[in-house]
């Protein structure tokens, strides 16, 4: 199958029908609704499961009860829409069960705007839900990052036993793009019959599987703690993606920035280069875990005096950029946070403000 | 000679955490008797809730997921649903399932999911220490209601049964109690016919189970269950409230017994 252009709502949701995930529980929310709508049609078409629960908190807890039960399963919402389900989030990482969430963030707080944000990042890389958790936080900076960051979900949630979030902004969400879904990135459900509560003629077993999150003995519980850090601590081994832009230059300024927001970098670190002025970028792929090593390199390449950190909300990922950067230079921020995306020529009178 | 009574199968060997004059105990040895009857263990996955059953996983011998607080009929949802040929059942308190999870109980029963719920009412919260659950009694004293549950301050207690009959979707919706062997022979045929409806593919079942809580009502396990008969059986009235069979029938049953 070649190109086709889809919204990228609507080729989230094929995506992961194409990654062999026909289980889609959700609750309508702009600006996200059109996966619902779409799935709605294409998920019976498929032998699927389509249900829109009635809130979503209760959606989170669909997830949880069919991800235990050992299928693969995905729901969509928005930013207000995933601090409801933060509650089964932190569930379903206790319970050690793979799941896809993708947020197609909107303003905040409270109910904020409908335009696009990246005003969720502390939530979803922090942990918006109760307890010492983590999810794996992957950004799309096109429709067809989103389809590919979606195909692949599946198996990075079955690989760690933890749900995988697909954090895109509004725009990801919105806009249409040519896409294609690689059939390579098809991976095969695992065997979950180790601990999925599938039922016990399922498996031919006679060992009844137990699905729990309640650890009342103290060293069980630090036992349990210590084992999801582990898993948390591979990701930061062998799931950290990025993409380096412009970074073989000599460049005074390094800019961080993802998403949709790193799109519009780009465009201004290329009129810079039209001016004789080069600007270098790295854009994280994965927001947990974080390209700490990758900014820090280039941060330290000689000639680097400042770090920009571009995004669509009050300066959430500065820390982290911080962190990475460990002090060799200062880190700036630059954002909006209204639902308007800053422009090109915005981006490049700031990235100006540093050069001198 | 063969054994003509012994432990169910889907029962493990184990002793509970239960307080004397609970009747938890009974409840799950009922559950464990039909899924033994039923032949269906293999294939069951239960679902248990926040409040004093929490762990009962731990006395029953076939998968189970753990739900939180009052979200087990979601859980049961999202499991049935993309799993069809399971059996799936939640257990859950008044606390639980009539106070948080009112919103996914509603919405699960309106929808016919078809799974069981086996609704254990004592009219308290159990395991947090007795504090006034939505099904508290007026004037009964809990430990949030010191002087007695005030209904111009709380409301009356919900019938949570009455409730979910009125809810349009076919369902079989029934109440029964634990409180002496005749009245737990017909719990026990009613926890059957739940999980058969289930088994059938026919409708979302709900079976209502009157319990006693010596421990946080401050009883003798005797002087419970007479304080339950005198107090909660002639409010929480006993019978079939809807059958997927007839509709009708089943609304004039309901009722009549509330009047």
């Amino acid at each position: 199958m070649g190109k086709v252009l889809m919204k990228g709502n609507e080729a989230i949701g094929e995506a992961a029908i194409r990654a062999g995930c026909l289980n889609y529980f959700a609750y309508p929310i702009t600006p996200q609704s059109e996966v619902a709508e779409y799935l709605s049609r294409r998920l019976p078409e498929e032998g699927g499961v389509f249900l829109q629960g009635e809130s979503e908190v209760a959606v989170s807890y669909m997830i949880l009860g069919a991800a235990a039960g050992g299928e693969r399963v995905f729901t969509t919402s928005s930013s207000p829409g995933i601090s409801l389900m933060s509650e089964g989030i932190s569930y379903i990482t206790a319970a050690q069960c793979p799941a896809v969430f993708v947020n197609i963030m909107r303003g905040g707080p409270g109910l904020g705007g409908i335009l696009p944000s990246q005003a969720d990042y502390m939530q979803s890389v922090k942990g918006g839900g109760h307890g010492d958790y983590k999810l794996l936080v992957m950004a799309p900076a096109s429709v067809q990052e989103a389809v590919e960051m979606m195909m692949g979900a599946f198996a990075l949630a079955e690989k760690y036993r933890n749900p995988v979030m697909i954090l895109g902004d509004g725009l990801i969400g919105q806009m249409m793009e040519p896409v294609e879904f690689p059939d390579a990135l098809k991976a095969e459900p695992t065997n979950k019959d180790a601990w999925a509560t599938n039922g016990m003629s399922t498996r031919n077993s006679n060992q009844r599987n137990l699905v729990k999150t309640l650890y009342l003995n103290p060293e069980e519980l630090n036992s349990h703690n210590l084992r999801l850090k582990a898993k948390y601590e591979q990701m930061q081994r062998e799931e950290v993606r990025y993409e380096a832009y412009n970074v073989d230059e000599d460049y005074r300024v390094l800019i961080v920035s993802y998403g949709t927001m790193s799109r519009v970098c780009s465009t201004a670190i290329d009129s810079l280069k039209d001016q004789g002025h080069e600007v270098g970028m790295i854009r994280p792929q994965t927001l947990f875990p974080f390209p700490n090593t990758a900014i820090y390199d280039a941060a330290g390449k000689q000639g680097c005096r400042a770090v920009l950190c571009v995004e669509m909300c009050m300066g959430q990922m500065v820390e982290d950029v911080e962190r990475s950067v460990a002090g060799l230079l200062p880190v700036h921020w630059y954002g909006k946070c209204g639902g308007e995306v800053p422009t090109p020529e915005e981006v490049i009178e700031e990235v100006q403000k540093l050069m001198d | 000679m063969g054994k003509i009574f012994q432990k169910p199968e889907a029962l493990a060997d184990r002793i509970t955490h239960y307080c004397p004059g609970c009747t938890h105990g009974v409840a799950h040895r009922l559950v464990a008797e039909v899924i033994d009857e039923l032949g269906i263990r293999g294939k069951t996955v239960g679902i248990a809730p926040v409040g004093c059953a929490v762990m009962m996983y731990d006395y029953f011998t076939f998968d189970f997921q753990e739900a939180a607080h009052g979200r087990a009929p979601a859980v049961a949802t999202g499991l049935k649903r993309v799993r069809p040929d399971l059996t799936v059942f939640t257990y859950q308190g008044d606390g639980d399932l009539a106070s948080i999870g009112m919103g996914e109980i509603v919405h699960a029963a309106n929808r016919g999911e078809k799974f069981t719920v086996i609704f254990i009412n004592n009219a308290v919260y159990g395991m947090t220490g007795g504090q006034m659950a939505p099904t508290t009694m007026p004037d009964q004293r809990t430990t949030t209601s010191p002087f007695g549950r005030k209904v111009l301050d709380t409301g009356m207690p919900i019938k949570v049964s009455e409730m979910l009959a009125a809810l349009q979707t076919p369902a079989y919706i029934a109440r029964q109690t634990l409180l002496n062997p005749k009245y737990i022979n017909k719990a026990k045929k009613a926890i059957k016919k739940a999980f058969t409806y289930q088994i059938e593919n026919t409708c979302f079942s709900f079976v209502e189970l009157v319990s006693t809580c010596p421990t946080n009502w401050g009883m003798t396990p005797l002087e419970a269950i007479k304080w339950a008969e005198e107090k909660m059986l002639p409010y929480y009235s006993l019978g079939v409230f809807k059958t997927p069979e007839d509709e009708e029938s089943a609304k004039k049953t309901s009722s009549t017994k509330n009047g």
